[in-house]
Formats: structure tokens, sequence, C-alpha cells
């Protein structure tokens, strides 16, 4: 008899895309591609005003609605919050509630067509008493959560501080809209028994779960959701999906007949959650040879209306906002506050690039102060094996700082000037770390669990909640199973991300689908391997994670662990900055990413690449502008996102630097590579022209109205 | 009124209101669901088709005006026996796909480039794929994947 052939190892390969043809081919199903016989169009009638109360609302008794299933708050079968961190947000504004942004949901309305639906909600009049709205920061009054990090002394108690010098400086970072390619979608179809089946485009299947068991009143078995192929989410299907399918359930369930609930770009951009802008104020005290002496930080964000889960989004800026250095005192001050805007919510990132922007142009503050190089000034500062973070984590493996620096350093090339006349060039440099996984006690309250069947037909099926939202999640866990079985790559699938089906492995976020969730299904694998030398199929196998207990992180003091283990950044940015025009065209980015190992390179490259270019956008061309509380850009003709010719050149050097706990020794990269790119652009800027902007985007207006503040100080007379 | 075109090289006839959306007859009356909508005003090129070899936003075209012409979605890409065009093996290849949702529309896009353009650059093909957005690639591994078709 013949031994069985050695399987081919597949991880650390880059493997066709699981569902790659059905996506060049046409095949793949995203939400709204799904028929559904019978269905009714859904849609979403809003406020227009930002603050009061509704005072009455009529339907125009000359339009016939039969025709039309409308939805109050009246109806809601069970409790009236779209469930998450605070169930602050209502599912709709009941009548006489308060209002609290301009897109705050009032009615739902369902027809057989859409020229129904349109002439319906034209015949609806909505009254409101109006209050003064909260915008600016410094007015708000509600406070959303509070984070304070100190470490070492705080500086009104250090003594001798008469030779060190403090620099001061007050960042400003602006909304982003994720802008995934397919908008909010769901499809509710109530089924026997009291089920209602949703299928959306969504990156978590359990958050939607929960959410639609509290306000529909529904059991676990009763809400099933069901995620189809999705457009992209980058966060902005993080908590968003749970409004929509809600909506989508409750007009199903009064039609009795299923409901499409699809947004339109317009809807989408105008109502879903941003990124969190907001202010960070820094004073560094450095000694004259650049001995970090402390760090003091304010971090003031921009909640929007609602909680959201702005509380985490605050944690995870505050704790990143020392940025990757080593320093002996720190003390960050953070807030989240209430305004009258539509919420804000999660984007990759989560408040890392925020208070990383402020961090990295710090450095370059305080090396100008100095008149040193940020590149030595970073040298000297950085966090090293065996170094504590502000949080007083000891860094004990895989702190990949130097490598990163050093491999982008190396990779640079020359750039001569530009033959315009008004265009200058210049080069800007960042280094950055993010905190892979949850925060904190995240994963441990969490015990995200997975599944693994071994089947008879000598196939294997991963169970998870985790969901491919383009990352590649459906590939490395197959090649995390497969290698772990010793079996091709053919013999492995996914089952679908089906609450009926799967157990709970956590929602789609925080750079964690493969370094924590994989390393389960890598587990689960070696446990059906070992089975089956004495045991025949079919078997399961479920594991569920457990924190280990070198982890330690207390949520009261904000001390601790705060992430198993971070992955590392150095982006290094070429800009042309147009002084006649002040536009800002990034033509090279080259990151040097610590990613653990590369489990799929192209993929990891992808996820960098990707995430830059969204990092390039924030940093210049996507502007936000408000006006009465809503977006000016609420259209793709004016929020605008870079282009192919836009885009810079990006290259991506992959360094690996191995992580114990880690499927193979990887670490999670999805949001790293939106953290480097912003500060390295502005400090480019800077290179090109002199002039400082603290802030994003760099618009043209902005960069020309520095660069005339500059000339201005120039003329000026002494 | 009736249409009649060429769909994917077949006959297809859509009864309809000429002023119907391209995009929502192929999807709605022909079971054409490949071909998305991402915005719905001709900015983003999700919902782009070929219209006698054109690339076009057929959210922004009436069904009317096809009468008679040769429209290409992206479900005609493969072959008879759906093996996959040399494009279509190399966006899965080179990685030029992640979420998907802009593939369809860009693979059109870039088959017209390189129809056009003999041996294009990059920057050549940057500019040929201007009209289509895509969140998730930075683009890098898409031009990687269009480049790699020009030999």
């Amino acid at each position: 008899m013949c031994p069985p052939p050695a399987p081919v190892t597949t991880v650390g390969r880059s493997v066709p895309r699981r569902e790659g043809a059905d996506k060049v081919t046409g095949r793949a199903r995203y939400t709204d591609d799904i028929a559904v016989p019978g269905a009714w169009y859904g849609r979403t009638i809003r406020s227009t005003v930002p603050r009061g109360r509704i005072r009455s609302i009529t339907l125009d008794p000359t339009f016939d609605w039969q025709r039309v299933v409308v939805v109050t708050a009246d109806d809601i079968p069970g409790e009236n919050v779209v469930h998450l961190i605070r169930d602050d947000q209502p599912v709709l504004a009941p009548k006489g509630g308060e209002i609290k942004h301009r897109e705050e949901p009032i009615l739902l309305l369902a027809a057989a067509d859409r020229s129904t639906l349109e002439e319906a909600a034209r015949h609806i009049r909505i009254d409101y008493d109006t209050t003064e709205p909260i915008y600016a920061l410094e007015e708000a009054t509600q406070v959303f959560s509070t984070v304070e990090i100190t470490k070492g002394e705080v500086v009104e108690d250090l003594k001798d501080l008469k030779n060190v010098e403090v620099v001061a400086r007050t960042f400003q970072v602006g909304l982003q809209e994720q802008l995934y390619i397919e908008p909010q979608a769901a499809i509710a179809i109530p089924e026997a028994g009291g089920v209602i089946k949703v299928i959306g485009s969504l990156q978590c299947p359990y958050y939607v779960h929960r959410a639609l068991k509290r306000a529909l009143g529904l059991t676990d078995q009763q809400a099933v959701v069901i995620q189809a192929e999705t457009g992209g989410g980058f966060g902005g299907k993080e908590e968003y999906p749970s409004i929509v399918a809600i909506h989508a359930a409750l007009l199903a369930r009064k039609a009795g007949r299923p409901v499409r609930l699809i947004y339109d770009r317009h809807e989408d951009l105008a109502a879903t959650t941003k990124r969190h802008p907001g202010v960070i104020r820094h004073r560094t005290g450095v000694k004259k040879d650049g001995t970090l002496v402390f760090q003091d930080i304010e971090i003031v964000l921009d909640g929007g209306a609602y909680c959201t889960l702005t509380p985490v989004v605050l944690s995870r800026a505050a704790i990143h906002a020392a940025g990757a250095y080593s320093c002996p005192n720190v003390r960050i001050r953070a807030r989240a506050v209430a305004t009258n805007t539509p919420p804000n919510g999660a984007f990759r990132g989560f408040g890392a690039p925020q208070s990383l922007f402020a961090a990295e142009l710090m450095v370059e503050h305080v090396a100008e102060r100095l008149g040193t190089s940020s590149v030595d000034l970073r040298r000297k500062w950085i966090l090293r094996l065996g170094d504590t973070t502000a949080t007083g984590q000891k860094l004990t493996e895989s702190v990949g700082s130097e490598l990163v620096l050093d491999a982008a350093l190396k990779s640079c090339r020359t750039v001569g000037p530009s033959d315009r006349r008004t265009v200058k060039r210049g080069r800007g440099l960042s280094l950055v770390f993010h905190g892979s996984g949850f925060t904190g006690s995240g994963e441990k309250k969490l015990q995200g669990t997975i599944a693994l069947e071994a089947l008879a037909d000598g196939t294997f099926r991963i169970l998870t909640a985790s969901t491919e939202i383009g990352q590649g999640t459906k590939t490395i866990f197959c090649q995390l199973a497969a290698d772990a079985l010793g079996v091709g790559l053919d013999k492995v699938v996914v089952a679908p991300q089906d609450t009926s089906l799967v157990p709970d492995s956590g929602p789609t976020v925080a750079s964690r689908t493969a370094m924590i969730v994989g390393r389960l299904v890598q587990d689960a694998a070696s446990e059906i391997k070992e089975r089956l030398t004495r045991e025949q199929p079919p078997l399961r196998v479920e594991k569920s994670y457990i924190q280990p207990d070198s982890i330690h992180w207390d949520e009261a003091t904000y001390r601790g662990d705060a992430y198993p283990v971070y992955a590392w950044a150095c982006t290094i940015a070429d800009v042309d900055v147009d002084t006649a025009t002040g536009e800002v065209r990034v033509t090279d980015l080259v990151t040097a990413v610590d990613c653990g190992k590369a489990l799929h390179p192209v993929m990891a490259e992808g996820q960098i690449e990707g995430g830059s270019l969204q990092a390039v956008g924030w940093a210049t061309i996507e502007e936000i502008k408000m006006k009465d509380g809503g977006y000016q850009n609420d259209r793709l003709a004016t929020y605008l996102i870079p282009t192919a010719l836009d885009a810079p050149r990006i290259r991506t050097i992959l360094v690996e630097n191995p992580y114990s706990r880690g499927p193979l020794g990887a670490k999670g990269i999805g949001e790293l590579p939106m953290d480097g790119p912003a500060p390295a652009i502005v400090a480019a800027i800077h290179d090109a022209t002199g002039v400082w902007l603290d802030e994003v985007p760099a618009t043209p207006e902005k960069v020309l109205t520095a660069l005339n503040g500059a000339k201005r100080r120039e003329e000026a007379p002494a | 009124m009736t249409v009649r075109f060429t769909l994917n090289g077949a006959p297809v006839s859509v009864e309809c209101v000429g002023s119907r959306r391209l995009l929502d007859a192929l999807r709605e009356d022909l079971g054409k669901t490949g071909t998305k909508e991402g915005c719905g005003e001709g900015e983003c090129g999700a919902c782009s088709v070929l219209i006698d070899g054109e690339v076009v936003d057929s959210c922004l075209v009436a069904v009317g005006q096809v009468e008679g012409r040769n429209v290409v979605t992206v479900e005609g890409l493969a072959g008879p026996n759906g093996e996959l065009s040399r494009l279509q093996q190399a966006f899965i290849e080179y990685g030029a796909a992640q979420c998907g949702i802009c593939t369809p529309g860009m693979l059109l896009a870039a088959q017209v480039l390189l129809r056009r353009t003999v041996r294009p650059g990059a920057d050549e093909v940057r500019e040929g794929l201007a009209g289509n957005l895509c969140r998730c690639t930075g683009y890098t591994k898409i031009i990687e994947a269009v480049l790699s078709c020009t030999t």
C-alpha cells in the first residue's frame, strides 16, 4: 500500500481567495442581489431637525394608506432600544419623544413598489418643537465616558523641571465615512413560529441577533441572522446594521411578508456612523539631549447624538495616545461628549488613528524645537522589548518597532525636485503600534467560541460567526484548519455565517479575527486530528477563548496589559504640494509592518494597501462639512474618496516577528495601516513647505491658509 | 414598451417603461445581479457595463437607449463553458478582488483598457480605472493584475 501523499502546507502561501471565482463572475450574492418572492420595499422616514420634540405626525387622509404599511414606535413589540453598550438609542423616536439628531428615524414605510413608497413618503408631515442644538465640543454638557491613564508622576508633581523644554500643541481630526461601496442593506423574512430571519450586509451577526431579540421581543431561536456576501465594512457595518435589521424586521412583522430595506448612497452617507472627530492637546517635556520626561495628553472626541461604541473607541484612543514610545511620566485624560449630530461609531482604527496622529506629529514638533532629527528622536524614545507602555504593560515579545523603522528607511528612494515651479516636494515618516484584538478584558468576557466538524465523507467544516468582508477570513481559516489537520485545502469548508448554525465567535472587528479566532480554529483542528487517530467521524470539537494567566488588566485603574500584543508599522510618505492651489498629492507611500507572520502574504499586503489609502483619503481629501447638524458632503459627488489616479504608489514590506499565541505567530493587522499615513503626510507637507497644519484633512483650502499665514509672518516687520 | 437588445451575446427582451434604468432592468428583469449599485448617480462605477464596447454607468442609462445594441455585463466575461478569462484569473491570483463589490465594474473597465491600449503602463491603467472606485485594495493589486495581462 502506498503511503498517503504528504499534505501541502498552505499557510504562508497566497492561495486563491475562497470566494474569488464567485466575485469575478458576478455569482457572489450580496444582500440586494437576493430575490425574495413577494417582498415589499422598505424606507425610513427621518427627522429633519437636529434637536427638539415631535409635536405631531400627520398622515395625509387624501392618500390611500391601505397600500402601505406604516410602522411607528408603538409597533415595537420589545423594547424601543438599539441594544449595544448603553441602550440609549431608540429604534424609532416615539410621538412626543426627543429628537437628538437630524437623521433620527421616526417612521418606517413599506409598499409593494418603490413609486408607492415615494408617494406615501410625500404625504407624511411631522411637526416639531425645536430646541437649540449643541455642536461645539466645549458647549457639550453630556459626557458619554472618560478615561484616565497615568504612569509615573503627573506633571504637577514633577520636581526639577528647570532643564526641561515643554512643547505644547493642539491637533484636530475630522469626520470620515467608511464608504464601503455596497450601502447598508437588510432583508427581513417572517417565518412560522414567530421566527424573523434577517439576511444582511454586516460584520457581526451576533450583535444584530442580540439587538433583534431585544427590540422585537424574540427568543434566541426566533431571531435568525444571516450574513450575505458583504461589500466592505471597515467598522461601518459593525453596529449600524442592527438598526437596519430591526427596521426591516418591524416592517416585515407588520406587513406579514418579507421586506427589503436597502439604503441608497445618499441616505447611507447622511445617516450612518462616521469616524469620531476630535481635539487632542499635547504637552511634552523633554531634556536638551532629547530625553523624554513627561507626556500630558488630553483627548476630546465627539460621539454625536448617541453612545454607540464611543466608550470603547475612546478607550483605544487613550491607550494609543502616548504613541509607540517609552516615557517615564504619562498622563492621558480622555472624554467623549454628546452633540446633536448623527452618532459616530466604529471605523477601522477605532480611535487610534486620531490619537496617534497627534502623538506622531508631537515627535516632529519636539524634534524641531530641539533642532534634531525626528528619526533620531524616535530611536531614542521607541518602545523596545522589556519596556512598559503608558498603561504599565511590559512588552515581553514580538516588539517590531525598530525592525519596521529600519526596513522602511532602507526601502526609501531618492527623489529629485519637481519640474513644476509651484510644486514643492517633501517626505514624512511615522512610527505607530496598534493593539491586536479586544482591549483589556474584552476577549475574556466574550469567550468567543468556534466549532470544527469532521464529517463522514472525509471533509471538515469550520463553524464561526466571523464574517468575510473582503479581508480574507474564509481563506485564512481554511488554510489554518487544513494545515493543522494535514489535509488539502479542498477538504475544508466554512459554514455560512448564520446564527442558527454557528456559535458566537465574537464580532469581526478589532484586528482579532485571524489572531484570536484563527488560533481557535487551529487548536480545534489539531484536536480533531488527534482524535481521528482513534475515533471515526462524524466528530465535533468546540473551542472557546481562554485568557492566558499571564494577561492582567485592571479596568478600574486602566493599568496592565491593554492588548495581548501589538503590531507595528513605519510609514514613509512622499508628497507634492502645489503652493499655488494648496493641493497635496501623495506620490509614494511605503509601509513596513510587523505582522508576526503573514498567513497569506497577498491578503496581508492587501490589508496594508487598502487601509493606507483610506488613511491618505482621511489625511487629504475626505472632508465632511456640517450645516444645521447635517453633513453637506452627503453624496458621492461631494464626498470624495481617492480614485486610482489619486492613489499613490503604495509599497508594503512585511516583517515577520512571531507572536507565540497567534496562529503560527500571526498578529492582527487589519486596522494598523489606518494609523500611520496621516501624520507621515502632514510631516511631509511641512518638509515640503515649512508650514505645520496639525489637522486633517489637509485640504487645499487649509494648506493655502497655512501657506499664506507663513508668508504674512515672514513679511511682517520684526 | 418592449426593448430588445443583445446581452452577453444572446438576444433578450424586456417589457417595461423605456425610462427604466438599465441597471434595474439588468438586475431585476433579467436576473443579472453581477452589476452592482453603489451610488445611483454615476460616481462610483460599480454598475459599469459595456454598451457596444464602451464602459457606461448603467444607473445613468435608460433601458430604451440600448434598443438593438450590444450589452455586456460581468456575467459575459467567462468563456462558454464557464472558464475564467485571463483577466478574471489575474484578479484572483493578484488579490485584486477583496470585498468584490467593485470587481464586476472594474473588470469591464480593465477589459476595455486592455483592448484599446497596447501594453499600457501603470499610469495608463490608473487613468483607465479612474471611474471605478474601490475602497478595499488601494488599487495596487488591481493595477498589478491588469498589468499582468498586457504581455
